[in-house]
């Protein structure tokens, strides 16, 4: 009895209470992500068949020189930048737009398009793969049908996949981004803008000169999203293709690379090595923002 | 001047119109074509041309008929968001909570842990953690979809920076007055906490509903899966797959609509958080 109440004094002393109450975060976080951080680099080095395990030493790294992993890399980085260059800018002016004096019913355009944000990406993918299909009715060969070009055949071509991943990318971000950036905008100090003004400056020169410097720690938060979003890009490829094969691998991912080699061919080993590119992808795109920022982003402070 | 205010107005109102119709076509698109026997989709593809004499709710009768899996994937999901999201909620506020509220050793490396998980994405950890929870015995259990994602770093991050603005010396007296170290969060801090739970619980809320690709992986069996796998699953066009598909699509965004047109400001305060700071 005295024991327990011992031992109920120390569980709600002042100095072990805080232990108590991150405990959840540091057994989640050894359980699920040390170990498998750890637990992925180590078979990365090692050939995983069944209860048989042998290290190979670096042989699994020979993916990295794979034309199909290449390619897979090269979409994921493509699809990133371009969206990044997509979604920086047009959510960025669409608030502004929407932020102005002159324009009425804000809250509802604003909750308008955001809408989009709420439905899954299975299901947004169920409907753009069905409004990019193949049959001369499917609405996109409506549409360019319209102007009189043929129907497409829109998720066998490259470039046509591209549009079609393009498209959901900004459907789907496009109003939470807005989002973000109306929130910065209101951050901005009016007089600032009545200054500039009485100086004479035109509101061209306002965007230019006041809006995209100030709005410049919500850039860095929405080109820090984007980034990490574009490189683990998988979910969208997969619903548009139906499974993670693309003809020609036009839509294969760095992820879609990783799931083909973990879990449907069983290459345990060489799924890791991709993992631990991955990773070593995110943490230099880390340490190169902490560079340039100098802080954590937007996310702290 | 007047006058060129009201053309510029009226400019940015047509276009915003044409953004709004832009941003709606597709879901449009879905609830028209739910109208429409699935096989007329097979046939001449998602399209607006329907023939609104012939439109009716047969697809909807199918799926609440109880002949298809539908219902049980709902339901499932339905159970894994409302538990994920109260165990997610109440754990990441209890540690969120410890790192605003108190000076300890090891805070510092315990949080760029939190940071840590935050920056890498979970596709990077995908395999291993797929063959951890395959050794916990987890495959086609619901714990192993929620196991792993029960204490979320973008939840203690919000939590922390809400209750950072709330004075330590609060504390004190609550505790000269004999409340215990965790008297103090149950009883002072969790209803105090009300608003910033309403913000979190809608963004776990509509992470937890729309989950795929974790969910996919985890679970097998077609009677297990949630809403998101399923509809997936439905996706190659054979018997009446499209039927259900369409109409479940539109099934699944429905309550999801509704509930943002009540609470909004809620959605969109949690759907956003971590943007800006404040």
């Amino acid at each position: 009895m005295k024991k327990e109440s011992a031992f109920k004094k120390f569980l709600y002393s002042q100095k072990v209470a805080p232990y108590v109450f991150i405990a959840p975060f540091v057994i989640t976080f050894l359980v699920f992500f040390a170990y498998s951080i750890v637990n992925m680099i180590i078979m990365s080095f090692q050939n995983v068949a069944g209860a048989n395990t042998s290290f190979i030493g670096v042989e699994n790294y020979r993916i990295l020189k794979n034309a199909v992993f290449i390619k897979s890399l090269k979409n994921s980085i493509f699809y990133t930048i371009v969206s990044c260059a997509l979604m920086i800018p047009l959510p960025m002016i669409l608030a502004a737009l929407l932020n102005s004096k002159n324009m009425r019913a804000k809250a509802t355009f604003r909750s308008i398009l955001f809408v989009p944000a709420l439905t899954s990406v299975v299901v947004a993918g169920v409907v753009f793969r069905l409004m990019f299909g193949e049959l001369e009715g499917s609405f996109m060969n409506q549409v360019v049908g319209a102007f009189g070009v043929g129907p497409l055949v829109w998720l066998r071509r490259p470039g046509t996949v591209w549009l079609a991943l393009f498209f959901i990318c900004l459907w789907r971000w496009t109003g939470v981004n807005m989002m973000y950036y109306l929130s910065g905008l209101q951050q901005i100090p009016e007089d600032l803008y009545e200054c500039a003004s009485i100086d004479g400056a035109n509101s061209w020169q306002k965007m230019l000169y006041i809006t995209i410097p100030l709005l410049k720690p919500t850039t860095i938060y929405v080109l820090t999203i984007s980034i990490f979003g574009g490189m683990s890009m998988f979910s969208e490829s997969f619903m548009l293709f139906n499974g993670n094969n693309s003809p020609n691998n036009v839509g294969t991912t760095l992820v879609g690379m990783l799931y083909r080699m973990g879990f449907t061919q069983n290459q345990l080993g060489i799924a890791s090595a991709i993992g631990v590119v991955f990773l070593a992808i995110v943490l230099v795109v880390n340490l190169i923002q902490l560079r340039v920022n100098g802080t954590l982003g937007g996310k702290e402070q | 001047m007047v006058r060129k205010n009201r053309i510029y107005s009226v400019c940015l109102f047509i276009f915003f119109t044409i953004v709004a119709i832009i941003t709606l076509l597709p879901l449009a698109l879905l609830a028209v074509s739910s109208l429409r026997p699935g096989s007329d989709l097979m046939r001449y593809g998602l399209n607006f041309s329907i023939d609104w004499a012939s439109a009716n709710l047969n697809e909807y009768k199918m799926l609440f008929s109880g002949q298809n899996a539908y219902f049980t994937w709902y339901k499932n999901s339905l159970i894994i968001t409302v538990i994920q999201v109260a165990l997610a909620l109440f754990l990441s506020a209890c540690v969120g909570y410890g790192f605003a509220m108190y000076e300890f050793k090891g805070k510092n490396v315990a949080f760029v842990c939190v940071l840590l998980v935050m920056m890498v994405p979970t596709e990077v950890i995908l395999l291993p953690l797929y063959r951890l929870i395959t050794k916990m015995k987890l495959i086609n259990s619901m714990w192993g979809i929620m196991l792993p994602y029960l204490v979320i770093p973008m939840l203690i991050f919000f939590f922390r920076q809400y209750l950072s603005g709330i004075s330590k010396e609060f504390l004190d007296a609550a505790r000269v007055d004999g409340c215990t170290e965790y008297g103090i969060f149950f009883k002072i801090m969790v209803p105090l906490m009300k608003p910033s739970f309403a913000a979190m619980g809608i963004y776990q809320g509509m992470q937890s509903w729309n989950n795929f690709l974790w969910p996919m992986i985890v679970i097998n069996k077609i009677d297990k899966i949630t809403l998101p796998v399923g509809l997936q699953s439905l996706l190659s066009p054979y018997g009446n797959n499209y039927d259900i598909l369409i109409a479940g699509s539109c099934f699944a965004i429905i309550p999801i609509l509704i509930l943002f047109v009540c609470f909004q400001r809620y959605f969109i305060e949690g759907m956003t958080a971590g943007g800006v700071k404040g």
